[in-house]
């Protein structure tokens, strides 16, 4: 157990091993290990890097560390160099050989490599540019992420140097529950995993409803489901201790002992990262029975989501929690009357718990100096899909789509034209290209028919299907529907099957009225959040890509050449040459023609893979 | 979701049938301890026959209903024993824009299975999830714990190869 002066001084001892001072002479190093860096090759730059830098007899000096996410995923694995008083140096796309160049020339010769580093535009720049310096960065407040990509998340002095746990301290030795309920409520933070519900009067609601002196739980909702998004996961395996910080000053705030975090089984990462962390801040006394010598009492259980999407509804993860199926119940009763094991429970998720430890220490108003009238602070969204720079990303509230697509995300690849931006996962809606300079936040985007969701964000250029990519939403949504109401179970089902006509040729206009119809009935009166948004894939696209429909229905076509029943391959007789290799290649013997004549495709035995598409070395095959 | 009873006759050691044991005894008495317990077992037998619901019922004095519930909600759960090496395709919403479909019918055509299925040598089996959260390296499956990503179609099957021996 630590008292507040131990505390302190481990603060006040590894502040220069995390960034070192200028004047210092040690460096540290650190490689980006989160999932994505570690699937991409981290792993074995990470060794060689310690290795080399033991072999050279420099380990007194230079630390060699692993962090989390430092969000650029798009050109991991990421290696960053930090020296006193010196901008830091992010080298991307590392391999092992490059790191023994980067200790050879870097840290032993002291010239950083330029050619490894991230470059803006195609030329290699004369000067080594650090992440921060790039467009992908600029433009980024990180508030929730500021210690993903810095610190090592299995150390828990690492995150002690950078304030952590200052927070704790502050809220249990010098403010009351109400003071703390207020300072988040005056914050205006809001819930960042979907609805946005003020987080402050959700606290306030769990302490003030109940007060019979019973047991009151903390919940953290880590079960982050939206195909796309990985915000959750990225704060988890990078600054695991954040949350367990906020969630213990929650627990204070509302007069809760137990906190359960449900994590998806999918994230083995961020699972083991967050066990250590636990057993690391038990060990501290941070977590336990008197907390900083109080008589507060708090501690955190582990809970893993078992595969189930519905899960990440509030009622339905408080079942799941309960060791039953997670099916969600009606509300009211809110969970802040009747909970997890019918007791008064809040609920937040990973991001907005991000965001406390930050609020206490610096106060309402720095919160709610950034961002919108009505929502405050930042949002981190996962970038993704037809974009130059995938990764992740935090802008303050307010800031325009097109800034993240153009800006930060750096436009579409090769040339193609931006069709639309889909946020909210599946229960959010399609943006389309008008609509780029709308200010993103709560109110906005649900002005435009779609929602602020958990920050999925993924891009969409001409080649993609909106009727198509509104049809695969709804596959996951029949997939993850619980069944235990007729509306969502029966609804989103027929829905299916009305988009599965069109796509397949077979649609009438008549189906587009049934469409419409069916939505308003589902988001009317489905059971749970899952059902009730659930139909807002199709209502957007219906609203800004009808033609899109229109062409499927009446023309028969469809126009990105994604829907195969829709589609003719057909070859162009004065650029085919007779070279053979389509005839070759095609799977069932489709292609007839002679040598050195133009050959012809029969549409009946087409399969419409597209191997002789793109096995034509002419560009004599085109589909339409 | 292949979530019917399985014919393979079931194969429990000792040893397993004594870490369950274990896992029953620690859990006993928790609040909602059934899901992790479900869990445990799983990743001791690698799947859930009616066997060990049956052991899970006795040892947590719930009713074999109530487990069979539980099991068959959540896709986590198999009743049906999966391969040495479980390949699980992303068909989330970054790797679908990006191709994954292709890759998924890649692997059904060079492994001989749908999804759900398992190669006759009991090796591969096969599935799709929705996002393992690596959606920078779209598309992107996973083999066990190991993630795959930024894959065309034809990298399939050098993947596949270095598992076979």
């Amino acid at each position: 157990m630590k008292s507040l002066a131990e505390i302190a001084e481990i603060r006040n001892t590894m502040k220069d091993k995390v960034s070192p001072a200028e004047g210092s002479n040690t460096m540290r190093i650190v490689v980006g290990m989160a999932t994505c860096g570690i699937a991409a090759g981290a792993r074995p730059v990470l060794e060689t890097l310690v290795s080399e830098i033991e072999a050279k007899g420099l380990s007194a000096a230079v630390s060699v560390k692993q962090t989390g996410c430092i969000g650029i995923c798009q050109f991991e694995p990421v290696v960053e160099i930090y020296q006193g008083g010196k901008e830091k140096v992010t080298y991307v796309k590392m391999t092992p050989d490059k790191a023994k160049r980067v200790v050879e020339e870097h840290v032993v010769g002291g010239k950083p490599i330029a050619e490894f580093t991230l470059q803006e535009g195609e030329a290699v720049n004369e000067k080594p540019v650090s992440l921060t310096e790039t467009r992908f960065y600029r433009n980024q407040k990180r508030v929730a992420l500021r210690n993903c990509g810095v610190i090592n998340p299995e150390d828990i002095d690492e995150y002690i140097a950078t304030d952590g746990y200052a927070a704790l301290a502050k809220v249990l030795n010098e403010m009351t529950p109400e003071e703390v309920i207020s300072t988040v409520l005056a914050s205006g933070l809001r819930g960042r995993g979907g609805a946005g519900f003020p987080t402050g009067k959700k606290w306030e609601l769990a302490r003030t409803l109940v007060q019979d002196g019973g047991q009151k739980y903390v919940c953290c909702n880590a079960d982050e489901g939206d195909p796309g998004a990985f915000m959750d996961r990225s704060v988890l395996e990078g600054d695991p201790h954040a949350i367990l910080e906020a969630m213990a000053i929650a627990g204070y705030a509302i007069g809760a002992s137990q906190g359960y975090i449900y994590v998806r089984a999918e994230y083995p990462t961020a699972v083991y990262r967050l066990n250590i962390a636990i057993d690391q801040a038990r060990k501290y006394g941070l977590l336990g029975k008197n907390i900083f010598g109080t008589n507060f009492d708090f501690d955190i259980e582990l809970r893993l989501g078992a595969g189930a999407f519905v899960c990440g509804e509030e009622t339905a993860l408080m079942t799941s929690i309960e060791g039953k199926r997670g099916e969600p119940r009606p509300r009211p009763p809110f969970p802040a009357v009747k909970g997890l094991f019918g007791r008064p429970t809040i609920l937040n998720n990973v991001e907005t718990y991000a965001n406390i430890p930050q609020i206490i220490l610096k106060g309402a108003d720095w919160f709610a100096s950034m961002g919108t009238e009505k929502s405050k602070g930042t949002k981190v969204f996962a970038l993704g899909g037809k974009i130059n720079h995938t990764g992740l990303v935090e802008i303050p509230m307010g800031t325009p789509l097109r800034e993240i697509i153009e800006e930060i995300g750096g436009g579409i690849p090769g040339g193609k034209k931006f069709k639309a931006a889909q946020t909210g996962g599946p229960s959010g809606g399609c943006i389309p290209a008008s609509l780029t300079d709308t200010p993103i936040d709560y109110d906005n985007l649900i002005a435009i028919g779609s929602m602020m969701g958990s920050g999925g964000l993924i891009v969409m250029d001409e080649d993609n299907c909106m009727v198509d990519i509104a049809k695969f939403f709804l596959q996951f949504t029949v997939d993850e529907s619980c069944g235990k109401c007729t509306p969502c179970r029966v609804g989103t089902k027929r829905l299916y099957e009305i988009l599965e006509k069109i796509t397949s040729g077979k649609g009438e206009l008549s189906d587009i009225d049934k469409l419409e119809e069916l939505c308003m009935y589902i988001k009317q009166n489905a059971l749970c959040g899952l059902g009730q948004t659930a139909p807002n894939p199709v209502l957007s696209t219906l609203r800004y890509f009808k033609d899109e429909y229109i062409a499927h229905i009446v023309d028969k076509k469809c126009p990105a050449g994604v829907c195969k029943d829709l589609l003719t391959y057909k070859i162009i007789a004065d650029k085919c040459k007779g070279c053979t290799k389509c005839k070759r290649n095609c799977p069932v013997g489709a292609i007839s023609g002679e040598v050195k004549q133009p050959h012809v495709i029969d549409p009946d035995k087409c399969i419409k893979c597209g191997v002789c598409m793109s096995n034509c070395s002419f560009g004599a095959i085109v589909k339409e | 979701m292949a979530n019917t009873i399985s014919t393979i006759p079931f194969k429990g050691t000792a040893e397993q049938a004594a870490l369950l044991d274990k896992v029953i005894a620690e859990q006993k008495g928790k609040a909602g301890c059934l899901i992790p317990v479900l869990q445990k077992a799983q990743e001791i037998y690698g799947y859930l026959p009616v066997e060990v619901e049956e052991k899970i019922a006795e040892g947590l004095d719930v009713s074999l209903e109530k487990i069979y519930e539980v099991v068959t909600f959540y896709a986590q759960f198999a009743l049906n024993p999966k391969g040495k090496y479980n390949v699980s395709v992303c068909l989330g919403t970054a790797c679908y824009v990006k191709g994954s479909g292709k890759v998924f019918d890649k692997l059904k055509e060079v492994l001989g299975i749908d999804e759900g299925g398992c190669t006759s040598d009991g090796i591969f089996s096969l599935e799709t999830c929705r996002c393992v959260g690596a959606c920078g390296l779209a598309p992107v499956m996973m083999i066990n714990d190991d993630v795959y990503g930024r894959l065309v179609p034809n990298d399939v099957a050098g993947i596949l190869e270095k598992y076979k021996n």
